[in-house]
């Protein structure tokens, strides 16, 4: 007994000592664990956490609205379209095909869509909405929304488009908008949302961020399927902000039906060189553009001699012809080489050495003074005055008219044109004769001017004010520098010289033997003042002056383009009025009754004062009806 | 050893050598183990009802009925004298074999893990069975081994025979996991009855030589938890997803958790079976390093407490029983929290009174039953072999 009890104390003291060896051993394993515990949860700790957030978090840009561009009026030109889409989530479907018949019933699918519906169900998971069809008519959404019950999964979204209401009238001003390019991207994480645009010409592009406004995001949270639980947070973005424009969309409809093809117009406010409407024909139709151009329509555009896509008003380069003769005066006059009442005789042509310079009037004009220069528009007389002036102060004058400089308009992708100096030709390695300048006395030569520019150098001529042509009148409600007059500096030209030419325009229209007496207003409008311009496309040898050649009877594309630039009313300028008609022959003839009917137009648009007061340009956003 | 009065402990001995009342052994039930199973239930009922997405509908209700149920049997066996459970070891370890053979030909099977067989509403998994049954029947074997005995070979072999028979059949199942436990189950069994260290050594030395073979013979999936396990990100949406988003759950807890409800990683579906074997994930992400290391502590109770229960007993069966259950306990709880740690491969094996599961509960609170029956009769005369 006492053997066997010293066995069991032997064999106990045995288990105890392993027992404790295996307990310390299994504590050892558990304090491991705890070890192991404190490394991920506290030192590691952080970085799970970050990848739990990025498992769960899901950020995603939410596109803001872009803003519109209104008219003077407050009209919409460029907005956001509804666009109605159908969509189906295959998970509340169930049967996709089933539904889709029935769907086919409603709103008839093509082929197809039906296999890229298919194809696309199949593809992605089955809560993740796919595309039925876009661009639903009111009445096929009205009857999705009835036989909703029909059409389990089906629902009905609301995107939007890009729509310009004027159609053609505004392209060239408004421009238009695309899918961003490659190059775009990276540049604004916006850019990368699908269904994204981004303004591709005028106003759409110069004002593109303003007009975007920033992305908002939203951060939602998913579950390990990628389903959406909840919205945890949303940053609003900042919606694009609204752009109002100096232009009237019903004058500029108006203006745009009185020029045929190859007519440009300018209309400006000439105290504050806001453009109130700017035609070209012909135009396109920038709605095109927002579904993506097809590649025959782009052909159809691009083959024609006379591109719809370029603003000629910006973009078309024409030399002045007479209506550069005031900056020739004006530069005579502050070179102090004339007198206004100077006289310079006129027998039709103008002797230089062996050349000799035609007048357009080959019976002459007799002996003139400025005024009656301008009148006539004697070519004789401005041969002289630009011989007399020099080529170089001619350019400067017209340069302060706004004429080959940068009009910083807000068209991107506008010319500024050329106005030659003797520098400019010995750049080319060729000298300047005393006979370019006087051919350049009378706007021929290399002289490349915009419409544009020639419709602010009319405005400049009116007021004596630099004022620059632009477009933009409030920016999100709030008006921008430049609306009012005493906005622009005075340009420095002494007035009684403004006052000379300005007698000379009043006269080309209003007196007996002016140039455009066609151009006269009606009674009750005021005094338009103008001069014309015409400016060969081809030399006139003198073989054909001889013979007593007729513009009527050269083929069109030969004949000369016609100008005319004016202003109303005399006494208190308001309005200008620029018009070129491509191979119109004649300034008097093709441009000053368009220019005319379009002042009269203007007027008539504008009974009350075309200026609101800072205080009420805000308004002018808001609809008129209220 | 036991920080008793040696008058108070002879008196105990006294009383105890032969049988004793009802409400004496009521009266020795150990209850404050008995709470701490309470505590590490009600852990799982918290748990539970987080993994059912806020209600107990879905785990918790059934989990805490299920721990009831144990519970009644694990007190009635605790009242059941050692020595007549002793006397039925064998026919409870014949049992145990027989329902691993069946569920080899009947039973259902999981997610090509463990097989079951269903009895009424229970799904018994005849694995778990085994594991207890084998402690019972090793212990009654080496109960009766005197020095001798011990010293010589061929009286290791019939219980080396019944360590491997149940581990072929799990194997066999397959079962990789439960396999290594019933496994490492018999080890530490014939370590703490005193067998050698140099066998142990043989043991391993073929082990070692086995394992590349084994590994060949081992199914894909099997391979695959291996590998994964050895590099999780080389797979990060196949088989190592679970372990990846496994330790972002846990990692992300940090030191105070996410809060109760508010894991993301359990409530967005990313942590895979998160009611059953990542149960301590979910813990350890809604209540943070602080609430993991406290079930891991609670659980270290449970096992110090089989642990003493086995240095306590004045006979050897009590105490290779209470050895190897908390041996079997330890493994559960460590294979399972190693695995959703990342530290060892993945393995199916459930956090024992925490993980929904029925067959689990109640065979460890059997299992616990019988540490019970042991504590309450660690001093009764239980002599190891007639002379």
């Amino acid at each position: 007994m006492s053997a066997a009890r010293k066995e069991e104390e032997a064999r106990r003291s045995v288990f105890t000592r392993r027992a404790l060896v295996l307990g310390g051993i299994q504590l050892g394993a558990l304090g491991f664990l705890g070890f192991r515990l404190n490394k991920l949860q506290v030192e590691e700790g952080e970085r799970y956490a970050t990848l739990a957030e990025e498992n769960r978090i899901s950020a995603r840009l939410v596109a803001p609205p872009r803003g519109r561009v209104l008219d003077r009026e407050g009209k919409v030109i460029a907005g956001s379209q509804l666009n109605w889409r159908a969509l189906i989530v295959a998970e509340d479907a169930r049967d996709v095909p089933a539904v889709l018949d029935t769907f086919s019933k409603i709103v008839p699918l093509t082929d197809t869509e039906r296999t890229r519906i298919e194809r696309e169900v199949r593809r992605r998971r089955r809560f993740i909405p796919v595309v039925l069809r876009e661009f639903l008519s009111w009445e096929e959404m009205a009857r999705i929304e009835v036989n909703a019950p029909d059409l389990p999964g089906i629902s009905v979204d609301v995107g939007t488009t890009r729509e310009y209401p004027e159609k053609e009238h505004l392209a060239h001003i408004v421009g238009y908008v695309a899918p961003p390019a490659e190059a775009d991207m990276g540049e604004d994480p916006l850019l990368e949302l699908p269904g994204i645009r981004v303004g591709r010409a005028g106003i759409e592009k110069h004002h593109d961020k303003t007009l975007r406004g920033r992305a908002g995001s939203i951060r939602l949270e998913v579950n390990a399927v990628g389903r959406v639980i909840r919205e945890l947070d949303r940053r609003e973005g900042q919606p694009g902000q609204d752009v109002q424009i100096s232009v009237d969309a019903e004058l500029q409809r108006t203006v745009r039906g009185r020029c045929e093809e190859g007519t440009s117009a300018v209309v400006l406010d000439a105290r504050t060189g806001e453009v109130l409407a700017m035609a070209t024909q012909p135009s396109f139709d920038p709605n095109l553009f927002n579904a993506g151009v097809t590649a025959a329509q782009w052909r159809e555009w691009t083959s024609k001699r006379q591109t719809p896509l370029i603003n000629k008003c910006t973009n078309g380069l024409y030399a002045p012809g007479s209506t550069f003769k005031m900056i020739v005066a004006l530069a005579a006059l502050e070179a102090k080489v004339c007198t206004p009442g100077d006289r310079v005789p006129c027998p039709g042509y103008y002797d230089l050495g062996d050349t000799r310079f035609h007048c357009w009037s080959k019976y002459g004009h007799g002996s003139l003074d400025m005024r009656g220069g301008l009148k006539n528009s004697c070519d004789c007389y401005f041969y002289e005055m630009a011989k007399r002036t020099g080529i170089d102060r001619i350019a400067a004058m017209a340069n302060r008219f706004g004429l080959g400089v940068d009009l910083e308009i807000e068209l991107p992708g506008t010319r500024r044109g050329l106005v030659p100096t003797r520098a400019w030709r010995q750049a080319q390695g060729k000298p300047w004769n005393l006979g370019d300048t006087v051919v350049h006395g009378i706007g021929q030569g290399f002289y490349q001017l915009t419409p544009l520019s020639l419709a602010t150098m009319t405005a400049r001529l009116a007021t004596g004010r630099a004022v620059q042509p632009h477009l933009t009148r409030t920016i999100g409600g709030r008006p921008i520098k430049g609306v009012r007059p005493e906005d622009w500096p005075s340009l420095g030209i002494p007035e009684r010289d403004l006052r000379v030419v300005r007698e000379g325009m009043w006269a080309v229209v209003n007196e007996t033997g002016g140039t455009a007496k066609v151009a006269q207003l009606p009674a009750g409008m005021g005094q338009l003042a103008g001069k014309t311009g015409s400016t060969q496309v081809r030399r006139v040898s003198r073989e054909q002056r001889e013979r007593g050649f007729r513009v009527e009877a050269m083929p069109r594309e030969w004949r000369p383009h016609a100008l005319f630039v004016s202003y109303a009313p005399y006494d208190n300028p308001q309005y200008v009025v620029m018009v070129i008609v491509e191979h119109g022959s004649s300034g008097a003839g093709a441009a000053a009754p368009i220019a005319r009917d379009i002042m009269i137009d203007t007027i008539n648009r504008f009974r009350q004062p075309v200026n609101a007061p800072p205080a009420r340009v805000a308004e002018a956003a808001a609809p008129r009806n209220q | 050893m036991m920080l008793r009065e040696p008058a108070v402990y002879e008196r105990r001995l006294l009383m105890k050598q032969h049988s004793f009342g009802i409400l004496e052994k009521l009266w020795q039930i150990p209850w404050l183990f008995v709470l701490m199973l309470c505590g590490v239930a009600a852990i799982g009922y918290v748990a539970l009802y987080s993994a059912g997405g806020g209600t107990p509908d879905a785990y918790a209700s059934k989990h805490a009925l299920r721990f009831g149920f144990g519970l009644v049997i694990m007190l009635s066996i605790s009242l059941v004298d050692i020595r007549v459970i002793a006397r039925f070891a064998w026919v409870g370890y014949a049992a145990g074999v027989a329902l691993l053979v069946l569920v080899l030909v009947h039973g259902n099977v999981g997610k090509g893990a463990q097989r079951w067989i269903d009895i009424g509403p229970i799904q018994l998994q005849p694995s778990e069975l085994m594991k207890i049954m084998l402690c019972l029947a090793l212990a009654h074997w080496f109960h009766r081994a005197s020095w001798e005995r011990m010293g010589n070979p061929l009286f290791l072999i019939p219980p080396a025979l019944a360590v491997l028979v149940p581990v072929a059949l799990i194997l066999k199942q397959p079962n990789l996991g439960t396999a290594l436990i019933t496994g490492m189950i018999g080890a530490s069994m014939f370590w703490a009855a005193g067998v050698r260290w140099w066998k142990f050594a043989i043991l391993f030395a073929g082990v070692g030589f086995i394992a590349p073979i084994a590994y060949e013979r081992l199914h894909d999936y099997q391979k695959a938890r291996i590998t994964t396990f050895m590099d999780p990100e080389s797979d990060p949406l196949g088989a190592g997803y679970n372990i990846i988003q496994s330790k972002i759950a846990l990692g992300s807890g940090g030191m105070w958790g996410k809060g109760f409800l508010q894991g993301t990683q359990g409530h967005l579906n990313f942590l895979p079976e998160k009611q059953t074997d990542f149960i301590f994930t979910m813990i350890a992400e809604e209540f943070g390093l602080v609430g993991a290391l406290g079930t891991l502590g609670l659980l270290a109770l449970v096992i110090i407490f089989a642990m003493l229960t086995a240095l306590r007993c004045r006979h050897q069966f009590g105490r290779l029983l209470a050895l190897g259950l908390g041996t079997n306990f330890f493994l559960y709880v460590f294979v399972n929290i190693a695995m959703v740690t990342g530290s060892i491969p993945v393995g199916g094996v459930p956090l024992p009174l925490i993980s929904h599961g029925g067959s689990a509960v109640l065979t460890v609170m059997l299992g616990f039953g019988l540490l019970g029956s042991a504590y309450v009769h660690r001093d009764v005369e239980f002599a190891a072999a007639r002379e």
